[in-house]
């Protein structure tokens, strides 16, 4: 059996071929480390107990609805204390609760951000502590 | 039997939900995340370049001359140069307006009983919507390649920030999220509420709209609802393309979900009628030139026949016809 137009449909099948293989080719195959997340300002070292506001696996998958929430309830409710799961109250601030722990956006926030291509708007409010330093 | 299309592929859709949740929690988790994601691309990229094959190897012997626009003809008539091509330029031309725009759909019309006279108007709403859907799928594809490559190109950041261009909520919502859902709802619609429609609506083609319905319906409830860890699916997607895959833990179950709908889509695709992606570029009405009265086109399986021709006639008998007096093209 003949193939028709053979050169048009072989360009064609190539360059399908190149776009519907572009992740494979881009990175040149080379393993990419996991983003190191630091969890080692004096702050961290400083806790008895090494527990964020809520347990790990969930601030990593809500900590963004979480900070939602804190600021309506901060902005809108006037509300400045949040409970936990497991009770423990906290002082609902970015700046104080959040960073007085995770002091190094740089080396933690970003880390994974830049990692998955999410680009938060907390810091055209916010300001930097870093960068005011 | 007509009527119960719509319902096999609510089931089949179903059956995938519920096998993906079976599996979310089991050691075949494994199967999923590693095996299968290759399985599946392999199937899709194998079937994709076999369909196109065969359809290469199809001849068309003649141009199919669909009546668009004028034919390029006496340099005085006026043609249609992307209309009715006769050049392989206007072919590529006519072929970007179809790929980029749904030119031929753009022509969609209906036709409605006005005081028992048929009346025929324009009919946009499925090329609006049809279109709305594709563009959006294919800024949800490129948005995605986040995932495959690390560092990110910046264009795609680009394209990311112009979607979700009004930073509604946290996480942002992204337009085209809500405009593909638009798309599909509308396409899935249109056969549920024309009976015209629903009479021809088999199968396949519910189960296109339903298994991508799913798709982005799990998407939006990974991002805005049940969210995933994404770094455990950058990860994921990192280890397929660096071949160093990882089943991960704890990464959700709609994720699970999600994927299987994904794979399921990459499997299917080439046995589909979703190959219009690559059937489009062998369409014939829209890939030959009209050029019908320029060139001489061969039917390539015609017999070899055994001509005389006139020169041939009277190199034969000159001399013959000489003698007789007959008038001669050659002396």
């Amino acid at each position: 059996m003949k193939l028709y137009n053979r050169g048009m449909v072989i360009a064609g099948i190539v360059v399908f071929l190149i776009v519907a293989t572009f992740p494979l080719w881009y990175g040149r195959g080379k393993a990419v480390p996991p983003p190191d997340l630091k969890l080692d300002t004096p702050a961290i070292q400083g806790l008895k107990e090494k527990l964020c506001v809520e347990t790990a696996p969930y601030m990593r998958a809500n900590h963004m609805k979480l900070l939602t929430v804190w600021r309506d309830d901060v902005v809108r409710k006037g509300k400045r204390t949040y409970t936990a799961m497991d009770g423990r109250v906290h002082q609902i601030s970015l700046t104080g609760t959040c960073l007085g722990c995770h002091s190094n956006k740089k080396q933690f926030c970003d880390r994974c951000h830049d990692y998955s291509g999410a680009k938060p708007a907390c810091w055209s409010c916010h300001i930097i502590p870093e960068e005011v330093r | 039997m007509i009527g119960q299309h719509l319902e096999i592929s609510v089931l089949a859709i179903l059956i995938l939900t519920l096998s993906a949740l079976g599996i979310a929690f089991t050691p075949l988790s494994f199967l999923l995340m590693v095996i299968l994601p290759y399985a599946a691309f392999v199937i899709f990229i194998g079937g994709f370049i076999y369909r196109v094959v065969k359809w290469a190897k199809a001849p068309v012997p003649f141009r199919i001359t669909t009546t668009c626009g004028q034919q390029s003809s006496l340099p005085w008539i006026k043609s249609a140069p992307l209309e009715s091509p006769s050049t392989v330029w206007g072919v590529i031309g006519r072929m970007a307006l179809e790929v980029f725009l749904f030119r031929s759909l753009f022509r969609n019309t209906d036709v409605a009983i006005v005081g028992q006279r048929p009346v025929y108007g324009s009919a946009k709403w499925l090329w609006f919507f049809g279109l709305l859907f594709h563009w959006s799928m294919l800024v949800i594809v490129l948005r995605h390649l986040r995932f495959f490559i690390e560092p990110i190109a910046p264009w795609i950041k680009g394209l990311s920030a112009i979607d979700g261009f009004f930073e509604i909520g946290v996480p942002t919502l992204y337009l085209s999220d809500l405009t593909v859902l638009a798309g599909l709802t509308f396409l899935f619609l249109r056969r549920m509420a024309v009976p015209r429609l629903r009479y021809i609506s088999l199968v396949t083609d519910y189960f296109a709209l339903l298994l991508l319905l799913g798709i982005v319906t799990t998407g939006l409830l990974m991002k805005h609802f049940f969210p995933a860890d994404l770094l455990h699916v950058k990860n994921l997607a990192l280890g397929w393309v660096t071949f160093a895959p990882a089943a991960p833990k704890g990464v959700g179950t709609v994720f699970y979900i999600h994927l299987s709908f994904v794979f399921t889509l990459f499997v299917w695709f080439p046995f589909s009628k979703l190959m219009h992606m690559g059937g489009i570029f062998l369409s014939p009405t829209r890939n030959l030139a009209n050029d019908n009265r320029m060139k001489r086109h061969l039917n390539p399986w015609n017999a070899p026949v055994k001509v005389h021709t006139y020169e041939e006639y009277e190199d034969e008998f000159r001399e013959k016809m000489k003698l007789a007096g007959l008038p001669l093209e050659k002396e």
